[in-house]
């Protein structure tokens, strides 16, 4: 298995190179408002790393959020195409879950909540046990709403240390967890999910200027 | 390069996701996946509900255009998409898209203006472009007058709209007048039945000391909303059919008008004009007289290829590989206010900037 993963989910544009046994090569930049423009060129800079041809790819393997979603759009976007143009499938995963897998491989144990921040003040967030599966979420809430959290990690739970005492890295994912995360699953012939984003919120419906009234009521 | 380069072409700068192919000048496919409907209970089209669309349409309509030209992706000669202007978020799935394509099928790739491709569209329906050409170019996000030397690297702005764009305005007055949304094909289709002499509008910015090829639709839609709130106050019934034909009549005039002035002053005898709003069945028949009468030959392609499309994009991008003009970088971004003049965003300056990037990412 030659895995090609990607996440655009977090402020991080991370991109990684799987064997089905080991991380081969990994890029990993925060710049929350250049997804677009840095994602292709990580992709081509892993996969050059990796010593590993587009060509020789047999999977890709997308994080498909939550995240805010211009930023989200750009990974799935590119999951797509790039399956298409190369023959190959597309497999999505729940970033929240790679990022919890991360943490597990960084040595975190027990029950945890790995949050994302979701701006407007609330953040994405889901619950996993001692074994490292999820109890509850993807969801998105004010942190406000939520029951405090002892054990957590992820950018969204540093941000709100009030619901989230205690809270630790990893901040954002890397791409390297991901490609992990969907190897492991797909060789223990467990699915993965389609390469669909989760907003978990609808759209904004909102027009923008230029379409007020003319009179006055 | 290939004498009629065949040439794959994205657009998504608002609510249309079209994916055109074309080679050299020729039509191939012109797929279009539309959110319109998805807008219209808002009065506008909403940046989330669009980008979200695009995504979900992006590959299928790819597709769909691949099967219609009946040709592989790894035959094309490259890749263009719209850079810019247009909505941010979804300009940037379009983009994505592109950039992912055009690696994957090691593809030159070009970023083009949307404005220029409005343009360039008329190739193809009727041939290469005279150098210059005046192009009017009217829709709901651009009323522009350009001087087009070159359509891949010299279109230059003689004027355009100082406040609403010309569509906007028949968006604003359809809503006025409840017809829905989107404005421009209802306003028309009503405008047939009235009479455009019934009321007369105000012709914006055709004083002696306005600016001679600028535009203002904003005095007009607002007096055409005076005109029908006066009109309901006094319980009057409002004469849909009058209202419409004579605001068209108002738009088309100076539209016109300056277009021919435009084309006089500089010494062009060629007028192309483009986008959504060049659709509209007055501004054309408005302009072959006026064009008649100055010695000027018209251009205007058929409805279909005026609105936001890919093929218009593809054919931006088969002259820019005809032409040999650089390509853009893979890490193109979209620019949703990318200027007019700004006809292809080149990759990094010296060299073979395309080559240069590929070989950076060792494919
Ligand atoms: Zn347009």
């Amino acid at each position: 298995m030659l895995l090609l993963a990607f996440d655009t989910a977090t402020p991080a544009v991370t991109a990684a190179v799987h064997d089905g046994t080991a991380v081969l090569a990994e890029t990993y930049q925060v710049d929350a408002r250049r997804h677009g423009e840095l994602l292709l060129p990580a992709i081509g800079r892993v996969l050059a790393e990796a010593g590993v041809a587009k060509q020789e790819l047999t999977a890709i393997a997308v994080g498909v959020g939550p995240g805010p979603y211009t930023g989200l759009r750009v990974g799935l976007v590119t999951a797509a195409a790039l399956g298409h143009a190369l023959g190959l499938p597309v497999h999505g995963v729940c970033t929240l879950d790679a990022i919890a897998h991360q943490a597990r491989a960084e040595g975190l144990t027990g029950p945890f909540t790995a949050a994302t921040d979701a701006r407007r003040k609330e953040v994405y967030w889901a619950d996993y046990d001692a074994d490292g599966r999820r109890t509850a979420g993807p969801s998105v809430d004010r942190p406000g709403d939520l029951a405090q959290r002892q054990v957590s990690v992820g950018a969204g739970a540093l941000l709100y240390p009030e619901a989230f005492p205690g809270a630790h890295g990893p901040e954002h994912l890397s791409a390297g967890a991901l490609a992990d995360f969907a190897a492991t699953e797909l060789a223990a012939g467990r699915e993965l999910l389609e390469n669909r984003p989760l907003y978990l919120r609808r759209p904004d419906a909102q027009v923008p200027a230029g379409y007020k009234a003319v009179l006055p009521a | 390069m290939a004498d009629e380069p065949l040439v794959l072409g994205i657009e998504t700068s608002c609510d249309e996701t079209g994916v055109g192919i074309v080679r050299g000048t020729t039509l191939l496919a012109d797929a279009v996946a539309s959110s319109v409907n998805d807008h219209a209970r808002f009065g506008g089209v909403v940046p989330e509900i669009a980008s979200r669309a695009h995504l979900e349409a992006m590959v299928p309509t790819i597709q769909r255009a691949l099967d219609t030209a009946g040709i592989k992706a790894s035959d094309l000669d490259g890749i263009s998409v719209t850079a810019g202007p247009g909505l941010a978020g979804a300009l940037l799935v379009g983009v994505s898209a592109a950039k992912a394509y055009a690696w994957a099928l090691d593809k030159p790739l070009y970023g083009v203006n949307h404005l220029a491709s409005h343009i360039c569209v008329d190739q193809l329906e009727h041939g290469r472009l005279p150098e210059p050409t005046m192009a009017l170019l009217v829709s709901g996000g651009h009323s522009s007058l350009l001087l087009t030397a070159d359509i891949t690297t010299d279109v230059r702005p003689l004027g355009a709209t100082i406040d609403d764009a010309a569509g906007e305005a028949f968006d604003k007055v359809a809503r006025v007048l409840g017809l829905g949304f989107p404005g421009g094909p209802v306003v028309d289709r009503r405008a047939r039945e009235g009479d455009r002499k019934a009321i007369h509008f105000p012709r914006g910015l055709t004083g002696p000391k306005d600016p001679e090829f600028d535009f203002s639709f904003s005095g007009l839609k607002t007096a055409v909303a005076r005109w029908v709130e006066a009109k309901r106050r006094a319980g009057e019934e409002v004469p849909v059919a009058d209202v419409a034909a004579s605001f068209q009549e108002a738009v088309t005039d100076v539209l016109t008008r300056k277009a021919v002035k435009a084309c006089q002053q500089h010494g062009v005898d060629h007028l192309m004009i483009g986008g959504g709003v060049a659709a509209n069945s007055r501004l054309r028949a408005m302009a072959e007289q006026r064009c008649e009468r100055a010695g000027i030959r018209l251009r205007v392609p058929r409805p279909g290829l005026c609105t936001d499309n890919g093929a218009m994009v593809a054919a931006l991008g088969a002259e820019m590989v005809w032409r040999n003009r650089a390509p853009s970088a893979l890490d193109l971004s979209a620019d949703s206010s990318l200027p007019l003049t700004e006809v292809s965003v080149p990759g990094h300056q010296h060299g073979d900037v395309h080559g240069e990037a590929y070989r950076a990412l060792g494919s």
